[in-house]
């Protein structure tokens, strides 16, 4: 299976930094920087999704780069 | 792709007005994607609801909303629905609106039949007025008007619009994103009142007075107590303690209320 890979983009403005996205990110690619997340590891992405479906403020967009 | 929210997004409605975590959204999101699975004309879509938090969400899409009185929602919804019954009718709102003082509104639509879809966000307290409990906060369980323990035993919401009649009645929580939109779709499909009820999180007025220390603790309890009816069916009884069915809890056919009134109409001589 081929891996797929993921660009994650955050939209600052909207965060209101419930941390859901990053306790369920499952290759820890999310952190949390005073209350806003950042992809800390953008390379670790998989594309699967679980971030942007659970966002409950639309602030974090995941799109499929392979 | 990321998924194409803002088509549906009154432009510069974000960010909304509920709590860091507060499930409400993520309820939203999934709303959205099964109208965007329906293909439903937003101009030919009703999406109403009464007052609290949870009735906060038709004002952020770009359809025909209507935000009534607190516990109304059914009824406005119905009024829409006998007056155009070719629309698709949506009806969103909390706990606290649909079975407390729209409980009844809420199970007279149940009983009729009639074609709409009640998404109602089960977050267990009346989050908008500060937390006091409501029909749906558990027995024990803390709320401002119940600072000793809530003496009350609860309405099972999909139990209660079982017995009042709906004809689909499906449960999950707001952490399980993707099975919102998946049963609002068959819920938007199946012809008659169909009910979804999303178990949903509170972190403000809920959250802080029982036991949970953050959202993510709500979150990973709304995953643990979820147990999906097929599951179910091998488990025992001891297993099944504190769990909640997820799911297509109930479904079958029965005469939905428009096509009957119609009939009516006719036989009474009027224009169908
Ligand atoms: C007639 C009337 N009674 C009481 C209120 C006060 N009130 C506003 S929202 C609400 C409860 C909302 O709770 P729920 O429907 O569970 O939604 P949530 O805020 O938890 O999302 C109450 C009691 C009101 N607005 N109108
Ligand atoms: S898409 Fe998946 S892997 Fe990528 S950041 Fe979101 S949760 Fe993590
Ligand atoms: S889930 Fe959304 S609002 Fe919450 S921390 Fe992540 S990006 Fe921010
Ligand atoms: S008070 Fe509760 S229900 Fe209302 S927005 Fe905040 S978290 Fe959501």
């Amino acid at each position: 299976m081929s891996k797929a890979k993921g660009e994650v983009e955050i939209i600052e403005k909207y965060c209101k930094g419930c941390n859901i996205c990053v306790e369920f990110c499952p290759t820890k690619v999310l952190e949390m920087d005073l209350f806003v997340v950042k992809a800390a590891k953008p390379e670790a992405c998989i594309a699967c999704m679980q971030c942007e479906l659970r966002c409950p403020d639309f602030a974090i967009k995941v799109n499929k780069i392979a | 792709m990321a998924y194409d929210y803002d088509k549906s997004i009154r432009p510069g409605k974000l960010p909304h007005i509920w709590c860091p975590g507060c499930g409400h959204g993520i309820v939203m999101k999934g709303l959205i994607r099964a109208m965007d699975t329906c293909e439903l004309d937003r101009d030919n879509t009703a999406i109403v609801s009464g007052i609290g938090c949870a009735s906060r969400l038709p004002g952020y899409l770009d359809a025909c909303t209507l935000h009534t009185a607190h516990g109304r929602a059914a009824a406005f919804a119905t009024g829409v629905k006998m007056a155009k019954p070719e629309m698709n009718v949506i009806v969103c709102g909390g706990d606290g609106d649909g079975t407390a003082i729209g409980g009844n509104h809420f199970i007279h639509a149940c009983r009729r039949n009639i074609d709409m879809t009640y998404v109602i966000m089960n977050n267990y307290i009346y989050g908008m007025t500060g937390g006091q409990f409501s029909p749906c906060t558990p027995t024990g369980d803390k709320a401002s008007t119940t600072p000793y323990g809530n003496p009350d035993p609860i309405f099972d919401i999909s139990k209660l619009a079982i017995g009042a009649g709906a004809t689909f009645v499906a449960r999950t929580t707001a952490f399980h994103a993707t099975q919102i939109d998946k049963l609002i779709t068959e819920g938007i499909k199946h012809k008659g009142l169909a009910v979804i009820e999303v178990l949903d999180d509170c972190p403000t007025t809920y959250g802080r007075r029982n036991k949970f220390r953050s959202v993510v603790d709500m979150m990973k309890r709304l995953k643990d107590i979820s147990v999906p009816v097929a599951a179910a069916s091998k488990m025992t009884a001891e297993q099944l303690e504190g769990k909640t069915l997820t799911g297509i809890l109930h479904q079958e056919d029965k005469p939905e209320y428009t096509a009957m009134y119609k009939e009516v109409i006719k036989r009474a001589g009027g224009a169908a």
